[in-house]
């Protein structure tokens, strides 16, 4: 049975309670609107990029408490690196919430840090998509997409759709 | 006759079954129910032994098969009381009968300026076709708004039928809020100025007795898989002159009489409306379902889904941080619902894991969440095969979303 106590891990909790980095950056040069129509979830992403440093970011938006502390946790993590960085956490952390590694799979790498209490999620095949929403959107903001993006718009294997 | 609910739920395998290992507790019937075994049964035998096409082979099988689908016909027809077999068409369900509706009726009937008349509870199905139509006619989307409660606002609904107005569409019965609207006042209001009204009953179809000669509705449409029947199949009834005018909806084998490359005459009612090979088991199916419900006394099934709403609701007003949206005093079976610091998504999941079934999100009712200021509710909907032990379950289980949460 999948225990409900990985899903909702005590730090996922209290990032649900209080979200860090939850307003409108005022410097933000980069933004990004992520919505999942299935279940009406809706976030902003605000980036201070200088170079290809994310100087700073913060989310504002509503939804369930896996994609509010996903996009919380996010921001946490994302602050200071570089895109390249945030890149590769990006994928590290879609294999962990598909599948690819972690317990049944193979080990969650290091550099995933608090990240990994994401691990649970890939028990709850109807999560993925609330834990990835930020993520995604995080991605669209990056390229200042100003479509919205939508979790409906992966293919059928999971992966985003390319926008044009 | 008395209601035995343990021989009832015996006639419904599916509820038999574990769900994360706890007993599975179904409280999603308003997105679909579960089929009795005579349901089941007749799906099977049709495949065993009838299937063929129909209206068309010479041959033994589908002689049989064709006498299946037009018994269909006539259960249906029984079923919500209208006068003729041929004013009931077979559709795909609800969302396809309301989509032909607005192209076959709404297009010849839309001009630019003129009005279509929907209300703020309506579910995406009874919307969007509409809007598409509006769209193209340059014709106009009307909305009667809903009160507090999530009542109709009638004082509004008059007021908004206009001479303009080329027909309502509103539904029978809420899928959000459980409440029934007063459609038979709705429809007089409508008929004094010559206007059609189309009801959708994928809701009300079953939890209420539906009598469409007696409603006086023009149209009246519903799922079979809502009404303990097969997916894929649904209904819509339409007054026989008002379907006799309208254009066929989509063009192929079965609605023509006579088809050259120059001219193409079609056939009469009902098959007009049905191109190509129909759902043909799915109908009867649907016939079997009706024929299910025959046996237990529809009276009885409502008076158990009354006293469990009642039941549920008191229970759940109990509970600290619950808000129910819907509290109209005409309602059934339906209870939407939010937890305060919750939301609904994280509520059904952990409903999951007790075994407990509903549905969260916007129930494809987005103007009504908004209406609301809710992105989303949680749901709870009762078929007559629910017990009052499974509302315990719920609540028990619902107490531990707060543990949780807290
Ligand atoms: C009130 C209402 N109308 C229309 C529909 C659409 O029915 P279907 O998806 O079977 O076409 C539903 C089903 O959810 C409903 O509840």
């Amino acid at each position: 049975m999948n225990d409900l106590k990985d899903l909702y891990q005590e730090v996922i909790l209290d990032h649900n309670k209080r979200p860090r980095n939850f307003c409108k950056l005022q410097q933000a040069n980069h933004h990004a609107e992520g919505y999942n129509p299935l279940c009406g979830d809706h976030i902003d992403i605000y980036l201070q990029m200088e170079g290809d440093l994310i100087k700073d970011i913060s989310f504002e938006g509503s939804g369930c408490a896996i994609s509010k502390a996903s996009a919380s946790l996010m921001t946490d993590t994302l602050k200071g690196k570089t895109r390249e960085k945030a890149e590769t956490l990006f994928d590290g952390f879609h294999q962990m919430v598909t599948g690819g590694t972690g317990p049944a799979g193979k080990e969650i790498p290091q550099e995933m840090g608090k990240l990994a209490v994401f691990s649970g999620v890939r028990e709850f095949p109807a999560r993925v998509k609330c834990a990835s929403l930020a993520w995604h959107t995080f991605h669209a903001a990056l390229e200042n997409r100003h479509e919205a993006v939508s979790t409906e718009e992966e293919d059928l294997n999971g992966k985003p759709a390319q926008q044009s | 006759m008395k209601f035995d609910i343990v021989k009832i739920r015996e006639e419904f395998p599916i509820l038999r079954q574990k769900a994360h290992g706890k007993p599975l507790v179904y409280l999603d019937n308003a997105a679909t129910s579960h089929k009795p075994r005579a349901v089941l049964k007749t799906l099977e035998q049709f495949y065993t032994e009838d299937n063929a096409n129909i209206h068309r082979g010479v041959h033994i099988l589908s002689e049989r098969a064709t006498e299946a689908y037009e018994a269909a016909r006539a259960k249906v027809q029984h079923f919500i009381h209208a006068n003729r077999p041929d004013e009931i068409i077979f559709t795909r369900g609800t969302t396809e009968a309301i989509n032909l509706v607005a192209q076959s009726y709404g297009r010849p009937n839309l001009n630019a300026g003129d009005e279509v008349l929907i209300t703020e509870m309506e579910h995406h199905s009874n919307i969007v076709p509409w809007q598409m139509i509006c769209e193209e006619r340059g014709a106009l989307l009307k909305v009667v708004p809903v009160n507090d409660a999530g009542e109709l606002r009638l004082d509004q609904f008059e007021k908004l039928l206009s001479s303009k107005t080329r027909i309502v569409a509103v539904t029978h019965m809420s899928n959000v809020l459980g409440t029934i609207n007063p459609v038979k006042e709705i429809i007089q209001k409508a008929h004094q100025k010559n206007i059609p009204v189309l009801l959708d009953g994928a809701q009300a179809i079953a939890h209420l007795a539906v009598n469409v000669e007696e409603l006086d509705c023009d149209f009246y449409v519903f799922s079979a898989h809502k009404l303990y029947g097969p997916t894929g199949v649904g209904v819509l009834y339409g007054k026989r002159a008002l379907l006799e005018a309208m254009p066929p909806y989509q063009g192929g084998g079965d609605m023509i009489r006579s088809v050259t490359f120059e001219k193409t005459t079609y056939n009469q009612l009902p098959y007009k409306f049905e191109a190509g090979t129909p759902n043909i088991a799915g109908a009867i199916g649907l016939g079997a379902a009706i024929d299910y419900l025959r046996t237990i006394d529809f009276e009885k099934a409502a008076h158990h889904e009354r006293e469990l709403l009642a039941y549920a609701t008191e229970t759940l007003q109990s509970i600290p941080g619950v808000r129910i949206i819907g509290t109209a005093k005409n309602k059934a079976s339906v209870i939407s619902f939010s937890l305060e610091g919750v939301h609904p998504h994280d509520i059904g999941t952990i409903l999951d894991q007790e075994g407990v079934a509903i549905r969260t999100g916007h129930h494809c009712a987005q103007p009504l969440m908004k209406r609301f200021g809710v992105p989303a509710t949680a749901r709870i909907s009762l078929a007559f095969y629910n017990t009052r032990e499974e509302i315990d379950i719920f609540i028990r289980s619902l107490k531990k979303v707060k543990e949780v949460f807290k």
